[in-house]
């Protein structure tokens, strides 16, 4: 018989002007493993933290573990034995990772903290996870990836009875989120429900007994994932077959050089990096998390320093010491964190789009607002920005949105060479698939496009060529004639002395 | 997850530019005009219960008291904007108010000299004092609350070497004469010069590029940085404007009480902040106009002057401006809740 473990009856929730869910009815069963899909903007985020206790439903009712539940805080959540690991990490940064794992019942001794029994508990937990650290590390010296383990093993600490994972594999290496498929299967072993969030469809096999889809706030369809092919997801959860989407357009041919870098060495102990974009090329930066690709994109744009190497563009050299510099020389980078260093999120889109180049909406320091609406209202409709008004704080954007902002910003400063740091992050299929085609227009136009991503199969979707990194250095290069899952990733971890599973 | 909802109805140009319209109508509305209800709500208060409250004497004192701490907060408004603070200002005043005494007591310069020569040197030392502040709170990234906490002290003590610790009177007839003026018989000289301070700090922040960048860097100053621009040169820039203005203010200090003085200023700075943040500007930076600035300058002088006329002890004063300071930042919070709510609409 099925005894389900959370059973929510029309459910719904509306924010001022928007109904985020709709008349949402949803079963989990005890120890299933659930996949929740839907585009950005489909209304994941608000179901779970309806569960987390962020805010409360205002209709319909939810049950938990055989009692009603509306939690108030998450807290309450905690408490019912739900826990969340959400998408955007919340980290006590200055503390340990210990604090941070047994932050919510330190063990105590006379009312002090007993920190032997912490780092004791904490290095147990942190095996189980694969969290090669020291308990005593501080959290702020992690990376993403480790960061992310972080939570996961928090979720495992506290007897939860549903672990609900928001896109975990975003920020982690393919050997990371192996790692993280065998804790989930030995969680499920154990009895224990999980919820899962992701965009990466190859992925949700590994976790999933049953997978819902949900479109524009309402619930599509609760289907077992035995049988389900990935184009009859993406059909649910866009309304429409996606085909075409991985058309490769990258076939106009442009000579010519975009961009050319000649020994580059961020500091005594990296190794020097040398690489070429042609003008209309995209070139794919494959490698692990930490493997150098970032950095170096941000020491090309002189984000941060380098202490050697010669940068070409367009065949000239210039002299790159500042991103000032980068961007006067035609350069120009969208970082990995699109909110923390990409966008001003409490601004408009009018202004986000400007700024790269203001001289060009104003004359003798003044602003011409006329010209910065036309400037802008031009880029809202070539990149089909969705938003009513250009006058919208980019905050209120979707993921895929804020990307296309990024962008425009960049089209608007007329970038030659576009240094794109994992551009489709967090990005739902249907606006990656146009993020995808803007690119190959953009080079098609002449542009060069440096393409770094986790994704494989982004990369060999779309690139013309891609280059492997590993410590720091460039450890390969394909042809997109010789593209091969297999060999890219055994180039990405020969380096590390790894060898992949399967 | 809301865009996707509403853009279907809006995506016309007219729909945009009526959306557009609203937006701006609320935005502003709801940032000053929130400010300004609360400003006429207080006058209405003291007009029906203070003695002598609704009276053009009166209303011609407040005038002349906002004058110098709407000065002063209009150039601290810019820097908050940045994200910075800016503690330096009262003594500052001090400073230029003898720097500025000195020049126009000095009796070999003929007046139509030492006055505009006074008003160039307070300006100057003021500027002066802003861009060391801010140069060395970019040169080695000191967070601006210890570099301006430093300069308060040396430039207090600056104006007591200065002056040799004594008050400067004596200052020409016509400059104390122009600052007793008033205009029309009902603006005061000096209300009319924190009001064209208040204007064109308005067009800077509102219509200049320099302004757009201010609000950028408040915003994500990383994210400016990446786009390509330096926000050093515009973050000691707003310091330097702070500094301006401490000696324009310096100069009205002088029209006003006509004695350049070291220990004149003190605690000024805490009232400019005060001024600020009841305007509505975010303390940590990108949001706010210097609009607000005025009207929050005025809240506090309506309610010093309102809670005197009141009959309130001076001692009960401090308690009820410290509340409204809080008060105002709460409410504040609520008002960003709300308009949010609005905007994603």
């Amino acid at each position: 018989m099925f005894n389900p473990i959370l059973s929510m009856k029309s459910v719904g929730k509306r924010f001022p002007g928007v109904v985020a869910l709709r008349d949402v009815s949803l079963e989990i069963g005890r120890g299933e493993g659930h996949v929740l899909l839907g585009e950005n903007g489909a209304g994941k985020s608000t179901l779970i933290n309806l569960l987390a206790g962020l805010y409360p439903a205002d209709e319909g009712e939810i049950a938990f573990d055989g009692a009603p539940y509306r939690p108030r805080t998450p807290t309450d959540a905690y408490r019912a034995g739900i826990r969340v690991v959400h998408q955007e990490l919340s980290m006590l940064s200055q503390m340990t990772v210990a604090e941070n794992l047994l932050f919510e019942s330190l063990p105590q001794r006379h009312g002090l903290v007993n920190y032997r029994e912490t780092n004791r508990r904490a290095a147990a937990l942190m095996e189980e996870v694969g969290l090669a650290a020291a308990p005593t590390t501080l959290v702020s010296r992690l990376g993403v990836a480790q960061m992310q383990l972080i939570e996961i093993a928090k979720a495992l600490c506290y007897e939860s009875k549903l672990v609900i994972l928001d896109e975990p594999t975003a920020s982690l290496t393919s050997k990371e989120v192996e790692r993280l498929f065998e804790i989930l299967r030995r969680l499920k072993a154990k009895g224990v429900t999980i919820l899962y969030i992701s965009h990466r469809l190859h992925e949700i096999a590994e976790v999933g007994d049953r997978v819902t889809v949900l479109r524009d706030g309402q619930l599509v369809a609760t289907r077992p994932l035995a049988g389900l092919t990935i184009p009859e997801i993406v059909h649910m959860m866009v309304g429409r077959s996606m085909e075409g989407e991985d058309a490769f357009r990258g076939d106009v041919v442009v000579s010519g050089e975009a961009l050319r870098v000649k020994g580059l060495r961020r500091n005594a102990k990296t190794p020097e990096v040398s690489l070429r974009v042609g003008k209309g090329e995209i070139v794919g930066v494959a490698g692990l998390v930490g493997s150098g690709r970032t950095e170096t994109a941000r020491a090309i744009f002189g984000a941060d320093p380098k202490i050697a190497g010669e940068i070409f563009v367009e065949g000239v050299r210039v002299e790159i010491a500042s991103p000032k510099d980068a961007v006067r020389h035609g350069l120009c980078l969208m970082t990995e964190d699109r909110k923390g260093q990409g966008l001003l999120l409490g601004m408009s889109c009018a202004e986000n789009i400007t700024i790269t180049d203001l001289r060009k909406i104003s004359s003798r320091g003044i602003l011409e607002r006329d010209a910065e609406r036309s400037a802008a209202t031009g880029l809202v409709d070539e990149l089909r920005i969705k938003t009513p008004s250009i006058d919208q704080l980019v905050r209120n954007f979707s993921g895929g949105n804020q990307q296309k902002v990024v962008i425009a910003k960049w089209l608007f400063r007329g970038s030659k060479v576009l240094l794109c740091d994992e551009p489709t992050r967090g990005i739902d299929v249907g606006a990656k698939a146009e993020i995808y085609d803007l690119l190959w227009t953009l080079a098609a136009e002449g542009r060069g496009v440096l393409f770094i991503s986790s994704e494989l199969p982004e990369l060999i979707a779309i690139s013309h060529r891609i280059i492997v990194f590993a410590k720091g250095r460039v450890v390969g290069e394909v042809a997109r004639a010789e593209f091969d899952q297999h060999r890219i990733l055994s180039m990405a971890y020969e380096e590390y002395g790894l060898e992949r599973s399967h | 997850m809301r865009n996707t909802d509403l853009s279907e109805a809006t995506e016309t140009g007219r729909g945009r530019r009526t959306a557009a319209l609203w937006n701006d109508v609320l935005r502003f509305s709801m940032r000053e005009a929130g400010v300004a209800v609360g400003l006429v709500l207080i006058v209405l208060f003291f007009c029906f219960t203070a003695p002598y409250f609704a009276t053009p004497e009166n209303f011609l004192k407040i005038f002349v008291q906002i004058a110098i701490n709407t000065v002063l907060a209009s150039g601290m408004t810019i820097v908050i904007l940045t994200g910075g603070i800016d503690l330096s200002v009262g003594s500052v005043l001090a400073l230029c108010t003898v720097v500025g005494a000195l020049i126009m007591t000095d009796q070999a310069l003929p007046v139509y000299v030492s006055v505009p020569l006074a008003l160039v040197g307070c300006m100057g030392v003021g500027s002066l004092c802003g861009f060391v502040n801010g140069f060395v709170v970019e040169q080695w990234k000191i967070p601006s609350f210890i570099v301006t906490l430093g300069m308060l002290n040396v430039a207090s003590g600056a104006a007591r070497v200065t002056s040799n610790n004594s008050t400067i009177t004596g200052l020409p007839q016509p400059f104390v004469d122009f600052g007793n003026l008033i205009v029309f018989g009902v603006f005061p000289s000096i209300f009319l010069i924190a009001v064209g301070v208040i204007l064109i700090g308005w067009f800077i922040l509102r219509f200049t590029v320099f302004g757009r960048f201010i609000y950028a860097i408040g915003t994500n100053e990383e994210a400016v940085r990446l786009s390509g621009h330096n926000p050093r040169t515009y973050k000691v820039a707003a310091f330097t404007i702070s500094g301006l203005t401490a000696g324009i203010a310096a100069m009205v200090y002088l029209l006003r009480l006509n004695v350049g003085s070291p220990i004149a200023g003190a605690g000024y700075e805490l009232n400019a902040i005060a001024a600020v943040i009841i305007g509505g500007t975010s303390f940590s930076g990108g949001k706010g106009s210097i609009i607000g600035t005025l009207v929050g300058a005025c809240i506090l002088q309506v309610l010093t002057t309102g809670l005197q006329l009141f009959g309130a002890g001076d001692n009960v004063k401090p308690i009820v401006i410290g509340t409204v300071i809080v008060l105002a930042v709460v409410l504040d919070a609520y008002r960003d809740r709300f308009l949010r709510a609005i905007e994603s609409r």
